[in-house]
């Protein structure tokens, strides 16, 4: 990417932002799969709106198609911030079909999943390029973040200087370990949370609308 | 478009091929031209090693145009490594701007059947080949 290239992205990308205020803005929910991504945007989609975004799943690539929740409206401190909730398909760099053998599927199915999340992988990569204001970046809490895939990620989002926020998902869970995705990211602020039980959602939301409002 | 060697088909059988493309080699090419080099290398089943890496932009549309690409019993994709950078890649307009170049980091790409990383940190990559 030249230099003159990323001058005129970034330039265009500022000017929208100060001349887009009345719109909402696009937050993409990125992450590996299964860190909890979906039961997030169902998590804030229900809370501020009622709604659910899509089904959740213990099985990976449940989300194979960027699903968007538009107009959610989160307050906070008497202030109020919409967003666009943008759920991505989790973000690898391999796909096979064999893994969802062994989550009782047949084969046809399995290999049906697999082409939909490598559209859904390859779909989310466009969004970020092109048509994201932010990103909610979620990471499995239990897992260890230290991973090509949330490296590269982090790097792509970094490049094109969109705000982020660090979600260390799934505190519920014994082994979670905050700290150790905080380490991971020191130049990023991390939240920890649980998404599916509702913990720190006050802090969450907080900070939502700190960094996207 | 820069190709690698032809290798007469049998030479490889009993092992794995490893190809090392300098920056030098890199340099001269576009996105799209180096992403290709590297996915009909790993394709063929070789250990594909960058001197110098991809920009952010191009490891996205390398997974982009790795996903396009995954085919059932045939191709499941790649497994890339490089040194995780402690302190984040992040760059100001001011440091764009006067060019500061981009941190230059060793890349490693295999096809994700045959390469396993063992261990990696901020100084060494560890990774298990397999053959086909």
């Amino acid at each position: 990417m030249g230099l003159l290239t990323d001058l005129r992205n970034s330039i265009s990308r500022a000017v929208d932002r100060m001349f887009s205020d009345a719109d909402p803005k696009r937050i993409g929910i990125y992450g590996p799969p299964n860190a909890g991504k979906t039961t997030l945007a169902n998590r804030i989609a229900r809370d501020w709106t009622g709604d659910a975004v899509g089904p959740e799943s213990h099985i990976p690539h449940e989300t194979r198609r960027a699903r968007r929740k538009e107009n959610v409206e989160i307050e906070r401190d008497g202030k109020s911030v919409r967003i666009d909730i943008v759920d991505t398909p989790g973000v690898t760099t391999k796909v096979d079909y064999k893994e969802f053998l062994e989550h009782d599927m047949e084969k046809d199915d399995a290999v049906r999943r697999s082409r939909e999340a490598t559209e859904g992988v390859a779909e989310a990569m466009h969004w970020l390029r092109e048509d994201v204001d932010g990103v909610i970046y979620v990471l499995d809490s239990t897992d260890d973040p230290f991973t090509q895939v949330n490296t590269m990620l982090i790097g792509i989002i970094e490049s094109q200087d969109l705000p982020v926020l660090i979600f260390a998902n799934k505190t519920d869970l014994e082994d979670a370990n905050v700290q150790r995705v905080a380490n991971a990211f020191p130049q990023h602020e991390t939240v920890p949370l649980s998404a599916l039980e509702g913990n720190n959602m006050d802090e969450v939301y907080g900070k939502i609308a700190e960094y996207f409002g | 478009m820069t190709t690698m060697p032809e290798v007469t088909p049998g030479e490889t059988d009993d092992g794995v091929q490893i190809d090392l493309i300098s920056g030098a080699r890199m340099e001269g090419l576009t996105g799209m031209e180096k992403i290709r080099l590297i996915l009909d290398g790993v394709r063929e089943g070789n250990i594909v090693v960058l001197e110098e890496g991809l920009s952010p932009d191009e490891e996205s549309k390398l997974i982009e145009v790795t996903m396009t690409e995954i085919s059932p019993d045939e191709f499941n994709g790649i497994e890339i490594e490089t040194y995780p950078q402690s302190g984040g890649t992040k760059k100001g307009l001011i440091d764009r701007l006067i060019g500061t170049p981009s941190p230059k980091k060793l890349t490693v790409i295999g096809p994700a059947n045959q390469i396993e990383t063992l261990h990696k940190d901020e100084n060494l990559i560890s990774a298990l080949v397999s053959r086909k």
